[in-house]
């Protein structure tokens, strides 16, 4: 981290050393992986082109160990010309003090309204009536990636769904394969518990949880359903000594492990292994129970900035982010949904499709981010990593627990 | 002392006293200032900016009915009473082993005292490595033969604030062993040789002699290892980022990731005033005693 401190510094210091031509423009994010890293240069790529310069501020270790880094750079009076955030409620207070930028301007002149979809996605973006970011990406969390190779290796057909995958289990383990893999992060089993939410209890049921926070609901049978799968997903995923999350894919890419519950942008580090979709690996959205897509995803905010040569900078970013054929240069790698719907992406594989069929009927729902404050994510995770690491703790106790997060939820 | 000489006392000294007052400045500012600031914003429901909107003690209140928070206690309580208590044995026993007058002496102090050359997070991410279950000390045994033998401190939770410690231990007794042997070479000659007259075995000198002289050595071993015990973060951080689960979790990680992590200021204050006060319970009794006493003697 230290190290990526220093790089952010370096980074900050280079517009002063360099001829200023062009207009440098810092973007923090935390796109680092192999497949994150080649989407973020097509963005870098597209608006060098538009005659300004984007400095590239990449904070490694995940969205948790960066928004500390860029939220106190902005509230400490350094801002960057450009950040991402998960769209939703992570940047809230940072708009609230009139720290970002308000873009209403921009979005009528070029009607985001029209060519943004699914309108849910700005939303994200909109406090008090005005847009504060550019969604770049959908991305959504119920996916389970399957590694064709382990099953056929452990002689059981590929699963269809979460139960299959569930009933499977055994004979992975027999033959020496871990049976799910899940990263030691604790956003990634505070994820997964997310997506069996969606996936056992339906979309009604996370709803009633999550945006109603409906704590009875929360503590009852229906949600206890939903405790037992946890269950099943913490004794398949006992073995996974690993922490991040593209270790555990590695793990299924490798077919050490058989599967992973993440989101789409597993995608990518598919894609950079060479795998082809359907032939190496399968993918099954919502679990192969129930079929949507969140809307959660990656968008760019803008810190209110006093130069005005950078304040035209952003202007010219957040019309490249836009853009149709950044759109599809950016989403082919990051293996996320295009914002636009006015795009073809002939270029799109088997799970891409699958992912803009759903969106197409529009089977979309709000994902956590939009939905619940930073605070009580963090006790989710607090939560959930504790269940999945402590194979004594029971269902009973984490349900008591959760539903009193529920409770006291905001 | 007649009435005109007390305004001299003032003013005696008056450039050291002129020159101290940055000092002052900054430690009361920073220092206090800082820390009543914090304690103040404890008391209300500020979330990721500070506001002050009164909430009474409803941080305290959830701070202590967190198992988070509990479990970093717990993990503190242990981890520094074992940290004290192996700091300052093995440092003393090395100490005096080097006192020995053996041959490379030299060359032992400085193997001892290079790990404490390393940061935390250095020496977390090499016993992260070491303590591998596939490619640490585990796996080097198991090569040699020993398939059953088990040693995987940072994957097990009933046992992973252990693997921190002998990490903390192998970073900081360095450290201490020099304090100690200083604090050795500080022994009249004569005392060791007066001992001997009188015929008393080598292991009780130490015990009844030595150590009771080098008290001042000791209390600046404690006050280094109790100050690196409650600060303890970035060891923890590198070696196992709390995991498995909550179950290396200590206080001043809860600290961080609650207030930049989790957006809530509030509930970040409240858990580090719980540490300040610890701090606070610890340092004034034994600097009464330590101190107050001395002016009375």
């Amino acid at each position: 981290m230290r190290y990526q401190i220093m790089t952010a510094a370096l980074a900050v210091a280079l517009p002063f050393a360099g001829p200023a031509a062009a207009t440098d423009l810092e973007v923090t994010h935390w796109w680092t992986s192999g497949g994150e890293a080649a989407a973020v240069g097509e963005f870098a790529k597209a608006f060098d082109a538009t005659g300004n310069h984007w400095v590239d501020g990449a904070i490694a270790g995940s969205g948790g160990t960066a928004r500390p880094i860029m939220i106190s750079r902005i509230t400490g009076g350094d801002p960057m010309g450009a950040t991402q955030f998960n769209h939703g409620r992570q940047a809230e207070e940072l708009v609230q003090a009139g720290l970002m930028r308000d873009l209403t301007e921009l979005a009528t002149r070029d009607k985001w309204a029209e060519i943004v979809q699914p309108k849910s996605l700005l939303d994200g973006c909109t406090l008090d009536g005005k847009i504060y970011c550019v969604p770049v990406n959908i991305h959504s969390w119920q996916w389970l990636w399957l590694s064709n190779a382990a099953f056929e290796k452990a002689g059981v057909p590929v699963p269809k769904n979460w139960n299959e995958y569930v009933a499977a289990a055994p004979a992975l383990e027999k033959a020496g394969i871990i049976p799910m893999a899940l990263g030691g992060q604790p956003w990634q089993s505070s994820g997964a518990f997310d997506v069996l939410l969606t996936a056992v209890g339906g979309t009604d049921a996370f709803l009633k949880v999550y945006r109603d926070k409906d704590a009875e609901f929360a503590a009852g049978p229906e949600v206890a359903k939903v405790f037992k799968a946890a269950d099943d997903a913490r004794r398949m995923a006992k073995n996974t000594n690993v922490q991040d999350w593209n270790q555990a894919t590695n793990l299924v890419i490798s077919g050490k492990a058989g599967g992973q519950i993440m989101g789409d942008w597993a995608q990518g580090e598919f894609q950079v292994a060479g795998q082809t979709a359907g032939k190496d690996y399968t993918c099954l959205p919502g679990l192969g129970l129930n079929e949507v897509i969140a809307t959660g995803g990656d968008a760019f905010y803008f810190p209110l900035l006093q130069d005005a040569e950078k304040s035209k900078a952003q202007e010219a970013l957040a019309e490249t982010l836009l853009d149709p054929k950044t759109q599809v240069a950016f989403n082919l790698k990051k293996g996320s949904l295009p914002v636009r719907g006015d795009i073809d992406l002939k270029a799109a594989n088997d799970c891409m499709k699958k992912g803009l069929d759903i969106l197409a009927k529009g089977s979309v729902m709000p994902w956590t981010d939009q939905l619940l404050s930073q605070d009580t994510q963090k006790q989710k995770e607090d939560l959930f990593s504790e269940f999945f690491a402590k194979p004594d703790m029971t269902v009973e106790e984490a349900q008591k627990r959760f539903a009193d997060i529920v409770a006291s939820a905001d | 002392m007649s009435k005109s000489e007390r305004p001299n006392q003032l003013f005696r000294n008056l450039n050291a006293k002129v020159a101290s007052i940055p000092m002052v400045l900054t430690a009361l500012v920073i220092f206090v200032g800082g820390s009543a600031w914090t304690v103040l914003y404890s008391f209300t429901n500020s979330k990721l900016l500070p506001r002050l909107n009164f909430v009474g003690l409803d941080q305290y209140y959830r701070l202590w009915s967190t198992p988070r928070w509990l479990v970093s206690i717990e993990n503190l309580l242990v981890y520094g009473v074992l940290s004290l208590v192996f700091s300052l044995v093995i440092g003393f026993i090395l100490a005096a082993l080097l006192d020995q007058k053996i041959r490379f002496e030299d060359t032992f102090r400085t193997i001892f005292l290079y790990p404490f050359a390393l940061s935390f997070i250095v020496t977390g991410l090499v016993w992260q490595w070491l303590l591998n279950p596939e490619f640490g000390i585990q796996g080097v045994v198991r090569g040699l033969g020993w398939e059953s033998f088990s040693f995987d401190p940072l994957y097990n939770s009933d046992i992973v604030i252990y693997g921190i410690l002998i990490a903390a231990l192998w970073q900081g007794t360095g450290l201490i062993m020099c304090l100690m042997l200083a604090g050795l070479r500080g022994i009249d000659e004569d005392i060791w040789k007066a001992a001997r007259v009188d015929g008393i075995p080598t292991l009780k000198t130490y015990l009844f002699i030595i150590i009771p002289m080098m008290r001042p050595v000791f209390i600046t071993a404690l006050v280094i290892i109790a100050a690196g015990i409650v600060k303890v973060y970035d060891l923890v951080v590198a070696q196992t980022s709390g995991g498995p689960g909550i179950a290396s979790e200590v206080p001043a990680k809860y600290v961080y990731d609650y207030m930049f992590f989790a957006q809530n200021l509030g509930q970040g204050f409240a858990a580090s005033t719980m540490m300040l006060l610890s701090v606070v319970v610890v340092i004034v009794p034994w600097a009464y005693l330590e101190f107050g006493g001395k002016k009375r003697g």
